[in-house]
């Protein structure tokens, strides 16, 4: 407070005060960025944002199957650039009924002569559906390893909730195989000078 | 405007001289000054920029730069015109004024005022040297607009980027401390009667800014920092493949960039609240009403930010939300409008310089704000979102509306500041030309935008080609009658207008700063006033 | 006041373009969707509303601007608030806002009933072009095809003046997307690297295509015709040449389209075993080059400085044959370099390769074969 004459009935006191205050929602804000990423999780969890789907489900009993009503499934795959490997659904479409058990499977082939590491990232149209489509088994749960030209099944099992809103008749499961984040500079960089 | 003060400086205080005073400068109105001239220099760099980008994109095909470097000019205007120009203006002018509109001698933390000034030249230089670099054929400067969405800033972004953020950090502790600052000399220094409702507007609108500032920018840090442990340190906050999430960038950003664009708006309503009444020599209509009104905005800018994210595929309820809470944001804006004609109404008028501003302020940022209501309608955001009407409105509301109400403060304050009048018949010639120009400029951008032109493309279809053709004439125009501003001021700071302005300067002028003698003195009140 | 300025800006239009005025367009298109016929009407009803709103404003501006002056010799009043009259210019605004919401969002309720869909097309954003599946679903038709700008020499300046920049001057494709008229087709977006936007402003439709996620909405059309859209979310370099180009097509002409890809493929399949000769082979290459490469490389095989290395004399190109297809086929991960080989069939794939081992002066002389792509799988 050199340059400043004494005024009035401020004094270093007060500014610090207000400092502290203000650091303190300074930093308050910058913890809040950063909580904004699991509060945006749960965000998507409960609303289906952006097609998210949840985590691992398991049943403590099975829920009743509603016969009445059938739900359309399509199943899509795809890669994210740079991954070079085969990957699609063997079977495009099943028609289910809500609450019953429903096992597909995707076919991946890596078609290098070295392994790779790949993560297969989820999603389901429309999003709002996406709560209701839980899976008890699925190949997106852990990341997955293809040696050199290995060919692999890779089973989904689901059920979608019968709670699924009425007007929902046709869901759509998609898979993104991207390569593993840091592990791609191993597998490829015996191809560049 | 710096070496008129020292001409006619009389007091007793004792000033450093050369350099250092202005490297380990701590009185608030040198600070200013600094602040007001690096604003002025990063308005001419920032509007180079433009003019790149609006000659290339005068006629269809490529004449000038590559797509890769126009997508440079695009970032890098956007980032210096917010962060280069409009913030440390308005910064600036809180330095000025502020301590002068409360009866304070100074700011109440004039160190901290140094640093967090001197931060700017730094984070500045970063970004430009990555331009200099790019156009020296060393890589690419920042690439991916002002937005920076992940994953084309992160994963795809340019080695550059680790400089950008760096930038952006700096930037960020500047206005943080810039507004700590603001708070403290406003809740602490106010003279004695100074009760907060008895305030300038002005004030009053910076005082909301800095909390907004305060709660913001954090929040930018924060993604920045996500955005450098994503490409150096292998987390995965914005990468899905590693479990993270692109559209989670945009929400982050869009908490910051929302409250941002108030921010770069409120104290522009300040200064228009100065000018209306002082021109229209009649006590500013509803001066609590502007005060809520201002808070008002500011608490719904932090609840409206996925307006801007309407296309990434929101659940409806969510589009439904955020389309009801953007419209609410009408209302305050509307009643501040409504405002500044009745403060206007029954008044008696002149038009000198900053008053034909703000009265094109009030024109223009309307048409800004009616585009905004337009845009906030979700199902007509699908056709206008990303196009140049975006472009259109964000320009009427930033330029017509924040950049028209800097001017018009400078001409309102520059007598106060050096001690001369401003030579008028240049502010007419500055003002007819500017409003002129602009209108030439940005009017046109809602037609092609609304025809179907996206943003950010350096070349386009031949059915918008006249109107790109008007909207780059406008540009060059525009440009150029700035530099009748520059020569203005400086004509004004060394003094060769023949006229001195009073103290008081303006007839219709009330508030403590006009008690102050023209040039204001180097401390401002080193006794305070004391406020009926 | 916007009509105003609408018509002092056609003026100043006359006066500065000498040549014919082309169809420029000031309005939004009304289109041929609900969706965008939708969004048409609320977007007049708001724009009408808000002039109505800026007349009275400005008016009331501009009276007091005219008469209230000091030269005028007006004195000014002494009045500085109304609790009244703030509260009516509080509601009344209130007001006109749920006028407004009240049809936005029935609009917007409309366009997210996906109900009823009776076919999906999968469409995914690259940088830079955009990729359509047919293979989706219940009525999945084994059919993908890029979609790319057909004028890679709009993407220079060296070279952009050697366009012909007609009616259709970069919104014109190489494969358009094909769709039946009358049929409600969910369309899927998604992306191969960074977000893109599909949008066509004749259906209404923007949607975001994000990596790793998945975005739905619909389009029905009712006429057969072509309709031409843009990718309208920066996407890195090329973003302003990603052309989106849909043709309807009556229900019969779809499925004759449909029979007619299907053919196609097999051909491809049966010239893929067939030796070809390095004629055909650079022909077809330069082709594929055009299509896929030159977004990056450039049309000339120099590449962007400092951004897309070269391929004119490069040691990639030069070099090894089987390093040279390994690059293509499997992309340089950690570089924009993408892994051709799942975007390519055997032949294009041969084709383009041997085009770059021979053109611009490379001239190595070798050629690679569909077998030897196929040996790669």
């Amino acid at each position: 407070m050199t340059a400043q004459p004494d005024n009035n009935h401020s004094g270093g006191d007060d500014n610090k005060k207000v400092v502290t205050r203000l650091m303190f929602i300074v930093i308050g804000m910058f913890a809040f960025g950063f909580a904004l990423v699991p509060i945006y999780d749960v965000f998507c969890d409960i609303t289906g944002l952006n097609g998210k789907t949840q985590g691992q489900v398991s049943f403590s009993e099975q829920p009743k199957v509603d016969m009445t009503r059938e739900v359309h499934i399509q199943f899509v795959a795809s890669l994210n650039e740079s991954m070079p490997w085969e990957f699609h659904p063997m079977t495009k479409t099943v028609t289910v009924h809500p609450g019953e058990s429903m096992k597909i499977e995707y076919l991946a082939r890596n078609m290098t002569d070295h392994a790779i590491i790949g993560n297969a990232v989820p999603s389901v149209a429309p999003g709002l559906a996406a709560p209701y489509f839980q899976k008890t088994e699925c190949f997106c749960f852990t990341e997955q390893k293809l040696e050199a030209g290995e060919e692999k099944r890779m089973p989904v099992v689901f059920v979608v909730d019968p709670e699924l809103p009425e007007d929902v008749e046709t869901l759509t499961l998609s898979y993104t195989f991207f390569i593993k984040p840091g592990s791609e500079t191993i597998t490829t960089s015996a191809l560049h000078p | 405007m710096s070496a008129v003060i020292e001409e006619h400086h009389d007091h007793h205080d004792h000033k450093p001289t050369g350099i250092g005073r202005w490297l380990f400068s701590t009185n608030h109105k040198d600070i200013g000054t600094m602040y007001l001239w690096f604003s002025f220099l990063m308005f001419f760099i920032g509007g180079t920029l433009a003019l790149v980008i609006r000659a290339e994109l005068f006629e269809p095909g490529l004449q000038f730069v590559e797509p890769e470097f126009f997508n440079q000019m695009t970032t890098l205007h956007g980032l210096i015109m917010v962060f280069g120009v409009i913030m440390p203006a308005f910064v600036g002018l809180a330095n000025w004024m502020v301590p002068m509109m409360i009866g304070a001698p100074d700011m109440a933390l004039p160190r901290m005022n140094n640093w967090s000034f001197w931060l700017l030249p730094g984070a500045f230089g970063i970004l430009i040297a990555s331009l200099i670099m790019s156009i020296m054929g060393m890589g690419s400067a920042p690439n991916f607009g002002w937005t920076f969405y992940a994953p084309l800033s992160t994963t795809y972004g340019p080695a550059s980027t680790d400089y950008f953020i760096f930038s952006v950090h700096l930037m960020g502790i500047s206005s943080i401390m810039g507004s700590i600052n603001i708070i403290a000399t406003i809740m602490n220094m106010r003279a004695p009667g100074m009760t907060y409702m008895k305030m300038p507007i002005f004030v009053w609108t910076w005082f909301i800014t800095a909390y907004l500032l305060i709660a913001v920018m954090p929040v930018l840090a924060g993604a920045v920092t996500m955005m450098l442990t994503d490409r150096n340190f292998g987390t995965s906050f914005f990468n899905a493949a590693g479990g993270g999430d692109p559209v989670m960038f945009q929400h982050i950003f869009w908490f910051f960039g929302h409250p941002e664009v108030y921010i770069m708006i409120l104290p522009s309503f300040g200064i228009i609240s100065e000018i209306v009444p002082t021109f229209a020599r009649k006590k500013i209509f509803g001066y609590s009403s502007m005060v809520y009104a201002t808070a008002s905005i500011a608490f719904l800018s932090f609840i409206v930010w996925a307006h801007h994210m309407f296309t990434t595929g929101m659940p409806v309820a969510g589009e439904l939300f955020f389309m009801y809470a953007t419209m609410l944001i009408a209302v305050p804006t509307g009643v501040k409008v409504f405002n500044w004609v009745s403060t206007m109404w029954k008044g008696s008028m002149t038009f000198e310089t900053p008053m034909l501003f703000a009265i094109a302020f009030i024109f223009l940022f309307t048409i800004g704000g009616f585009t905004g209501l337009m845009l906030c309608i979700t199902p007509a955001d699908f056709q206008y979102h990303d196009t140049y009407f975006v472009v259109a409105h964000f320009h009427y509301v930033l330029v017509t509306g924040a950049a028209f109400g800097i001017m018009a403060g400078v001409y309102f304050w520059l007598p106060k500041w050096t001690g001369n009048m401003y030579d008028e018949t240049l502010g007419k010639w500055h003002f007819w030309t500017s409003v002129i120009s602009v209108n030439v400029l940005f009017f046109p951008m809602h037609f092609v935008g609304l025809a179907g032109m996206p943003r950010r493309i350096p070349d386009y279809s031949l059915q918008f080609a006249e109107f790109n053709a008007m909207a780059s004439v406008g540009a060059f125009a525009f440009g150029f009658c700035q530099l009748i501003f520059l020569y203005n001021v400086i004509k004004t700071a060394r003094g060769k207008t023949s006229v001195k302005a009073t103290g008081q300067v303006w007839e219709g002028a009330h508030g403590l700063e006009w008690t102050l003698p023209s040039p204001a003195p180097f401390h401002s009140f080193t006794t305070p006033p004391q406020v009926k | 006041m916007i009509a105003a300025m609408r018509v002092a800006g056609l003026l100043g239009l006359m006066l500065l373009s000498g040549e014919s005025l082309a169809d420029y367009q000031l309005n939004m298109v009304p289109g041929v969707t609900e969706f965008s016929q939708g969004a048409y009407e609320i977007h007049t009803m708001v724009m009408w509303i808000c002039v109505v709103i800026g007349i009275v404003v400005f008016g009331a501006m501009i009276y007091s601007i005219i008469n209230h002056r000091k030269s005028k010799g007006a004195v000014a009043a002494d009045f500085h608030e109304s609790t009244t009259l703030e509260i009516i210019w509080t509601i009344i605004p209130f007001v006109i806002l749920i006028v407004m919401a009240i049809p936005a969002t029935k609009v917007l309720l409309a366009m997210e009933d996906v109900s009823g869909t009776e076919m999906s097309v999968k469409v995914t954003g690259y940088q830079w072009k955009w990729h359509y599946d047919y293979n989706v679903g219940e009525k999945a038709e084994e059919i993908s095809f890029f979609s790319n700008i057909t004028t890679p020499d709009s993407l220079s300046i060296a070279t952009s003046g050697n366009v012909v920049k007609g009616d259709n001057y970069l919104t014109d494709v190489d494969n358009r997307m094909i769709i039946p008229t009358d049929t409600k087709v969910r369309l899927l977006f998604t992306s191969n690297d960074v977000i893109h936007a599909w949008w066509l402003p004749q259906f209404g439709v923007k949607k975001d295509a994000i990596p790793g996620f998945i975005n739905e909405s619909w389009i029905s059309v009712p006429e057969p015709g072509i309709y031409r859209g843009k990718c309208a979310e920066l996407c890195g370099t090329n973003h302003g040449f990603m052309p989106i180009v849909v043709e309807a097509l009556s229900k019969e002409d779809y499925a004759a389209w449909v029979d007619g890809q299907k053919s196609a493929a097999a051909e491809v399949a049966a010239s893929a075993s067939k030796t070809w000769s390095k004629a055909d082979l650079m022909a077809k290459g330069e082709q594929v080059y055009a299509t896929f490469c030159a977004g990056c490389h450039q049309a000339n095989g120099e590449g962007l400085p400092n951004v897309f290395p070269g391929l004119k004399g490069s040691a990639v190109a030069t070099g090894d044959i089987s390093k040279h297809l390994d690059v293509v086929f499997n992309g340089v991960a950690g570089t924009a370099m993408q892994a051709f080989g799942g975007q390519l069939n055997d032949v294009d794939m041969a084709a383009v390769v041997t085009y770059e081992r021979n053109a611009w002066g490379n001239d190595v002389g070798d050629m690679a074969q569909p077998s030897d792509v196929k040996a790669m799988r």
